[in-house]
């Protein structure tokens, strides 16, 4: 009876100092999750689109002073098509600056000739300029491949998209279509060396 | 000795045969001890004063007196956010919001990177150091760019002080920061526990709990994490306003810091600030747990590796090239 008794007044004790311990213990930052309430609805995910029909400087200037640009049907209208032009110097005006580096592609295996507004897809169907990701995509499979996996081409936004949206790149952010091998870059933001570190003279022999 | 009476006197041992009645040898024990007293407080202030200089500057008792981020409750911790905000504005005069973000639920955090894409432009350094208000004098960042000879996977000779058009064709680039290491042993080494690893996988400091040994800036493999050697000079107007209790809020002077994933970002579904800023689209970041996700689907059907394999450290950071 008496140890009854003194059981009774002991598991009292304990769970009176254990009770608050208790509750604190879920509101504690260290263990709780985020109590955020999301949504199941996925927000979209936006491909910027490339600029539409390319307009090309005619080197003249309006009253204005600003450049008069022509697009390109205003001149190939009215003339012959050459389809084994695969250079911008061969072409007597407008393309002279235009650096062509894009494999054993000639112009009209893009450009359409039937309509120099649009492009022209390997079957001979007509592509508007803005839907150009299609064009690429047919030889360079494997990049469109990766690109809608999601590991390749530059993206900003959310990776949760049950919380906001996303904008991505298209082919022609990062590759002129021309000349479509990335560009050397001057790197930015040079390391400092931290307390202790020893640099190594740059292009040391790398012969291990 | 042991006969000696002892009440009132010196005690016994002390040597002086005083008759317990002698009223004025008592005052000047008195006297004897009092002094004693003094030179002993004396010392002891003394002993004590280079602390009180050494610690950090305004240093108040309810932050000396700070319970680590993990035994706050939620009154506690309100207390200490709008405490660390207060101290922001006296000590850089810039308006900031520190805010606590927990790990979702469902959430592990993996990141992977295209050796193949990466051209070397540590435009990802760069936006780290803004993103989580970095001291600018040292360029300090949480990104280290390695320019790796092709043929070469050993980080360790990788050269981080390349200045020349980028990328070279002889090399290639491999971007290293905190790889979120499933049994991390920075956090194994960290002898006050000011280190731990989320739910969600991010390892993280209460940099108000660390005490700057430097520990785990040894036993990171990676070389992942800073000391702040000195108090962060940021100028007001290029404060991040928005910040983290675990993450991007300014360091104080004397303790370790780490890239947390951008946790103030990614926990709230945005993307880190390093994938934003890259200009290749070579950073893949996501949910491990969730088989859809893009991070998934470079695990699934990419030859992914970690760095430093053999060391058993598990990162949660995978590199791959293309085929």
């Amino acid at each position: 009876m008496f140890f009854g008794v003194i059981a009774v007044i002991a598991l009292w004790f304990v769970g009176a100092l254990a009770l608050p311990w208790v509750q604190r213990e879920r509101d504690r930052p260290g263990r709780a999750f985020s109590d955020k309430a999301i949504g199941e609805t996925l927000h979209p995910v936006a491909i910027r689109k490339p600029e539409g029909v390319a307009l090309v400087d005619s080197g003249k200037k309006n009253a204005k002073g600003q450049p008069v640009m022509v697009a390109c049907a205003t001149c190939h209208d009215t003339r012959e098509s050459n389809f084994k032009t695969n250079q911008g110097e061969a072409l007597k005006e407008f393309h002279q600056g235009l650096q062509f580096r894009h494999g054993s592609q000639t112009c009209l295996s893009c450009h359409n000739a039937e309509d120099y507004n649009s492009l022209k897809k390997a079957d001979g169907q007509a592509l508007d300029f803005s839907q150009s990701m299609q064009l690429c995509s047919q030889c360079h499979g494997p990049q469109y491949r990766d690109y809608q996996n999601g590991s390749h081409g530059g993206m900003t936004g959310h990776w949760d998209l049950k919380q906001g949206p996303r904008e991505r790149n298209t082919c022609t952010d990062c590759h002129d279509p021309h000349h479509p091998k990335y560009p050397l870059v001057m790197p930015v933001f040079p390391p400092k060396p931290v307390i202790g570190e020893a640099i190594l003279p740059v292009d040391k022999s790398h012969s291990h | 000795m042991e006969n000696e009476p002892t009440s009132g006197g010196c005690g016994s041992g002390c040597g002086c045969h005083q008759d317990p009645g002698d009223r004025g040898d008592a005052t000047r024990r008195n006297l004897l001890k009092a002094a004693g007293v003094t030179l002993g407080a004396a010392a002891f202030a003394k002993a004590l004063a280079p602390l009180a200089t050494w610690s950090r500057d305004n240093l108040s008792v309810d932050d000396f007196l700070q319970q680590h981020y993990r035994e706050l409750d939620k009154e506690q911790l309100a207390a200490v956010l709008k405490h660390l905000e207060e101290d922001t504005k006296k000590n850089y005069g810039a308006d900031v919001t520190i805010s606590d973000h927990r790990p979702q639920k469902g959430v592990k955090f993996g990141y992977a990177l295209n050796l193949s894409i990466c051209i070397g432009c540590r435009r990802c350094a760069e936006a780290c150091h803004h993103e989580n208000n970095h001291d600018r004098a040292t360029n300090n960042s949480y990104i280290r760019v390695l320019e790796m000879q092709k043929g070469s996977m050993d980080m360790e000779h990788g050269n981080a002080h390349y200045d020349h058009p980028v990328p070279h064709p002889d090399k290639f680039y491999m971007p290293v920061q905190c790889q979120q290491c499933d049994n991390p042993p920075c956090v194994h080494v960290c002898p006050v526990e000011a280190t731990w690893k989320e739910d969600d996988g991010i390892v993280v400091v209460d940099y108000n709990w660390c005490i700057g040994c430097r520990y785990c800036e040894a036993a990171c493999p990676y070389h992942a994490r800073r000391f702040n050697w000195t108090k962060p000079v940021i100028p007001k107007e290029e404060i991040n306003p928005k910040q983290s209790y675990l993450s991007n809020r300014i360091r104080p002077q004397g303790v370790m810091e780490k890239c947390t994933f951008c946790l103030h970002r990614t926990r709230e579904g945005k993307m880190p600030a390093c994938l934003e800023a890259c200009p290749t689209g070579a950073r893949v970041f996501g949910n491990l747990l969730d088989p859809d996700s893009e991070i998934r689907k470079v695990i699934d059907n990419k030859r992914v590796f970690v760095l430093k394999e053999e060391l058993g450290t598990k990162p949660s950071f995978f590199y791959f090239f293309d085929e």
